[in-house]
Formats: structure tokens, sequence, C-alpha cells
């Protein structure tokens, strides 16, 4: 899978359907994220990502292993990944252990993206703080960084008790450690720790104006080449993006206008019309898509995924389905060709456990032949 | 250049709060000009951003010419703010548009109301002022409330001579720039990462 992944990615509301008036059951829209995973597969996308959520009006897994694998039994090829996995709420420990576990099932088609979460309430049901966000998010990924790369951990720290000469268990898939993309939308420590570790920086990009986008990632590869990782254009960028579309333009502004008018977040604010002038929100034909989508290039630089919002807002599982249909068909065999065409030279691939290990094993190996001529 | 920024949360046309903004801005750019750069008033009517206003509320991001708006004001080098008092405070969309400004950190601020009733001049001291000091914003001593009888009858003189002094305390610190202008720029100074962790230290 050279150059740059493509998929989808489900935050699981269940939102009244504005146009048949029906609201799916837990069952019912449990069972169509999974489906719409299997046909991401079947279109030929690379990417299925599922968020993280514990209150209503959400039917997306509290803990995202659950789904993954039982997503990795169902499917091939796919990479499996969240969106997001919340560092702050969970334990470092139970997050090494479910995502490594999940992570053998899926014979390494796994990795994750962590965020904070922005729901005040979740914090305390976990024993948390909204408070302490920023925080919970530092420390509890430095400790989950050191569970999934050393063993025998004696660990202190100020929001969980302390560990002593402890080894998570299972150890990560041919002891590489699942990828990590850290996702937030204005938070700049969230930038600097992806840069720091030589993660990946996910940005959401929806539902807010670029700009925010390109300011975090800027500052996300100036710090990623500042802790010697590579070049500013060589950090691991991934981007969301919501896109709905019909053949043509003017049906798809006529069918998804309702949807758009009751979503949950925007809903009840701006037109249509605004939104999409202001946020990457793409309402009209496939063409249209590819456009500007190749447009988010201009101010992020060459990036490695792109993850699309289509199953929101109440739109029943057969339009979801369908746009899949023209997401495989016409959007994404066009967007690979055409970024791979315009991508630098040194760009690196979407990183996968293949490549990852790769990279383990050139490292060892650079190493001992270092201490052979020594 | 001195930018000047008077924003008035008037409804109506014509509007006695707009009418009090006029004076105001003409006093406070005379003031101002007596320094020793130019002067230039931008005026922001709240009214004309009054959707605008509202999808901001609900999206977290002002769009067009209100986001135009919120920047001038984010960069002014003195401001004058003026709402008509309904319900005993400032009106809801006046305190809605400044719920968008993220900061008037160190900025000179003219605090004028208008209302029905003098009895309800105290607004610019419960209201208008701590409001002001949430955002960082310097408030001038001189206040300046016009009720319907300081527009026409007798007390039209009273009001002038308010406006003026208001309007030279506001040059005043604004020449002194008693505070330094705080815009800070998260993304130009980020905590660096071994900073965040070493604070985690136990």
């Amino acid at each position: 899978m050279a150059g740059m992944q493509f998929g989808i990615f489900s935050v699981g509301d269940v939102t009244p359907d504005p146009v048949n008036g029906g609201t799916p059951s837990e069952r019912t829209r449990i069972k169509a994220m999974v489906r719409i995973a299997e046909k991401a597969e079947e279109v030929g996308l690379d990417v299925f990502a599922a968020g993280e959520h514990h209150n209503p009006p959400f039917a997306a897994p509290p803990n995202p292993p659950v789904l993954l694998a039982h997503l990795a039994a169902k499917t091939e090829k796919i990479v499996l990944s969240t969106a997001t996995t919340l560092i702050t709420t969970n334990d470092p420990v139970r997050l090494a252990e479910d995502y490594a576990y999940a992570q053998h099932l899926a014979d390494g088609r796994l990795d994750l993206m962590l965020g904070r979460g922005n729901t005040g309430p979740v914090y305390p049901w976990f024993g948390k703080d909204i408070r302490d966000g920023i925080e919970l998010a530092v420390e509890n990924y430095s400790l989950l960084h050191q569970l999934w790369r050393e063993e025998n951990i004696s660990w202190q720290g100020k929001h969980r008790t302390p560990l002593h000469g402890f080894t998570a268990t299972p150890r990560p898939l041919d002891g590489v450690a699942p990828f990590v993309w850290h996702g937030s939308i204005r938070s700049p420590e969230i930038a600097e720790q992806a840069a720091y570790y030589g993660d990946g920086f996910f940005h959401n990009h929806i539902f807010w104006p670029p700009q925010h986008t390109q300011q975090m990632v800027e500052l996300y590869r100036r710090r990623f080449a500042h802790y010697g990782h590579g070049t500013p254009e060589q950090a691991i960028v991934g981007l969301g993006g919501q896109v709905f579309m019909r053949a043509n333009s003017q049906d798809a502004i006529r069918e998804f206008r309702p949807y758009f008018d009751r979503a949950p977040v925007y809903g009840g604010g701006p037109s249509l019309e605004t939104f999409t002038r202001e946020t990457p929100l793409t309402v009209g034909s496939p063409q249209e898509v590819i456009e500007r989508t190749l447009g988010f290039r201009d101010y992020v630089g060459d990036y490695q995924r792109q993850l699309f919002l289509i199953d929101h807002a109440g739109l029943p599982l057969k339009t979801v389905l369908e746009q899949l249909d023209i997401l495989g068909e016409e959007v994404v065999p066009v967007l690979r060709k055409e970024f791979e065409a315009l991508r630098a030279p040194g760009v690196p691939d979407a990183p996968t456990h293949s490549s990852l290990v790769a990279a383990r094993d050139a490292a060892l190996s650079e190493t001992l032949s270092q201490e052979g001529t020594r | 250049m001195t930018s000047l920024v008077v924003v008035s949360a008037g409804l109506r046309v014509p509007s006695t709060t707009a009418q009090l903004a006029d004076q105001l801005s003409a006093a406070a750019a005379r003031e101002l000009g007596l320094l020793e750069s130019p002067v230039e008033v931008t005026r922001v009517e709240v009214r004309d951003h009054a959707h605008a206003i509202a999808d901001a509320l609900l999206t977290g991001f002002p769009t067009g010419s209100l986001a135009e708006a919120v920047e001038t004001i984010s960069a002014a080098d003195a401001l004058v703010i003026v709402t008509p008092t309904f319900q005993a405070s400032y009106s809801g969309l006046f305190k809605a548009f400044f719920d968008l400004i993220p900061s008037l950190a160190g900025v000179p601020v003219l605090l004028a109301a208008t209302g029905g009733t003098e009895r309800h001049s105290l607004v610019l001291e419960y209201a208008l002022r701590p409001l002001v000091s949430y955002l960082g914003g310097v408030s001038v001593p001189t206040g300046v409330y016009a009720a319907t009888a300081d527009l026409g009858g007798p007390g039209a003189p009273k009001l002038g001579m308010r406006i003026d002094r208001a309007a030279a305390e506001l040059a005043t610190l604004t020449a002194g720039s008693p505070l330094p202008r705080r815009r800070q720029d998260d993304f130009a100074d980020v905590t660096p990462f071994e900073e965040q962790l070493r604070r985690l230290r136990p």
C-alpha cells in the first residue's frame, strides 16, 4: 500500500433521521457500523476508524478494541483504527494491554488515534477532572509509550498509582507498538506531544475553518524537525473531512440539507452554504469532492492519511453504503493517482505494521554493524 | 496610527445607542488626535452581525464580516463600547458578541450605556465594568450613561461634559500604555514537551 491511505471515520451518533423520522436502535446502529466497515474494505478503502463514546446519543464503542477485534475477524486487508481513543480517562495499562491484544488478532492491521475528549461530564465518571485534560494526556501517553517498549517497569506519576516491576501483556506484535496518531483541534501541547515522540498528528478537519488545521499542522511539522525525527515535510499527517456526494451537485445539496439542518454539533446554526464555505465540508459531485480534497494539500503539505466522515446526522445505512460506493469507485482512485503525482520526493508513505517492523529491523542491523566495526 | 474601535449595540434606526456612540466616537477621536499619531476610527454595529453571532455561538467560530470585526477589536489600541440597557443589564446580543472576543488584555475601554431611565445608570458599574475586567481590558474611570432625559432636555450639556471627560481619560490611558499589550501566540511560544513532562514528576 504505497503513499497515502484513504478511509472513513465514524463517531457512531444515534440521530433521528429527519427525513423518515426513525431513530435506529442501539443494536441497529452498532451493526450498521460493522456493515460500514466491511463495505469500506469491499470498495477498496485503506482505513476504518471508530470513535469512543460513553454517553448518548452515541453508540460508538466505549472500548474500541471490542469492535476492532470483531472487525479484524470480518475483514482481510483494511487497517482498523480509532477516532479517538480517550487517553485522558482510560488507564494506560489497560490501553497497552487491550490494543496489543487486538493488534495480534488483527495481524498488525491496527493503529490508534489518541484524543482528550471534549465532553466534560465524562471525566468524573472515570474519576478524573477535565481541568487535568492536558496533563492526563501527557502523563498517560508517556506511560503507554513505555509499557509497549519496555518490560519490568517501575513507574511513578501524578495521576495514577505507581507500578513496580510490571510488564504489560501481551507484548505488541513482533515487538512493535501500534502506530499512534495524536488528534487535537487547537491545543498546541498535543501537536508538541506528537512531534516529541515522532508519532503521527491527525486533525479532525471537520466543523472548523481550515486555518485551525493549518496552524496545528505547521507547529507539529516544525517541532517534529526540532526533535530530530526528519524534515518538517517528513512528519506524518492525517486529516479528516466530511463529504456528501451525488452524481449531480444539486441533488447532493437537496438530499443532504435536512440532515445538515438537524445535525448534532452545528444543526440549527449556519446555513449549509456558509458551513460549506467556511469549513472543509463538501456537498456536491464526486468531481467537486476530488478538487476540494486535493486542495487540502495546499495548506498542510503532502500528507499520509485522509479519513472522511460519511455516516452521521441520521443518514440511513443504505445512503451511507451508496456514499462508500462513490468513494471507492469514483473518488479515491482519482485521489490516489493525483496525490501520488503531486507528492514531493522524500515524503514518507503512511506507516503500517510491516513498514514499522522493517524500520525497526533496519535500525537494529545498523546498530549491530556499527558495533561489529568498533 | 492609533486604532479606535467603537462598538455600538443599538437595535433600531435611529438608535439612541448609535447616537451616543457617534458623540463618543467624535470626542474620543478628537482627544486621541491630540496624541502623536493619527487616529483611525472603525465602527462596529453589533446588529449587522446578529445572525452570524448566533451561528458562531453554536459552531464555536465566527465567520465572514463578524470574524473581521472580532479581529479588529482584538487589534484595537482603544475601545468604546455602548449598549442599551435591557432588563437591568447589557443587551443579550451585546453580551453574545463579547462572548466571542477572546481577550482585551491591556486595551483601554470607555464604557457607555443608554436606558429609558437614569435609575439604571449603575449598569455600567455592575455589568460592563466586570465584563471588561474579565477580558483584561482597562476600563476608564468615567463611564457614560445616557437616559432619555439626558439626550434632549436640560441634562444634555452635562452629558456632553461627561463624554468629554471620559474621552480625555481614554486618550490618557491610551497614551500612557498602562499595561503591556499581551497578544500571546500559543503556536509561536509552545511549551517544550520536556517541560510538560517535568511538571508532572512527583
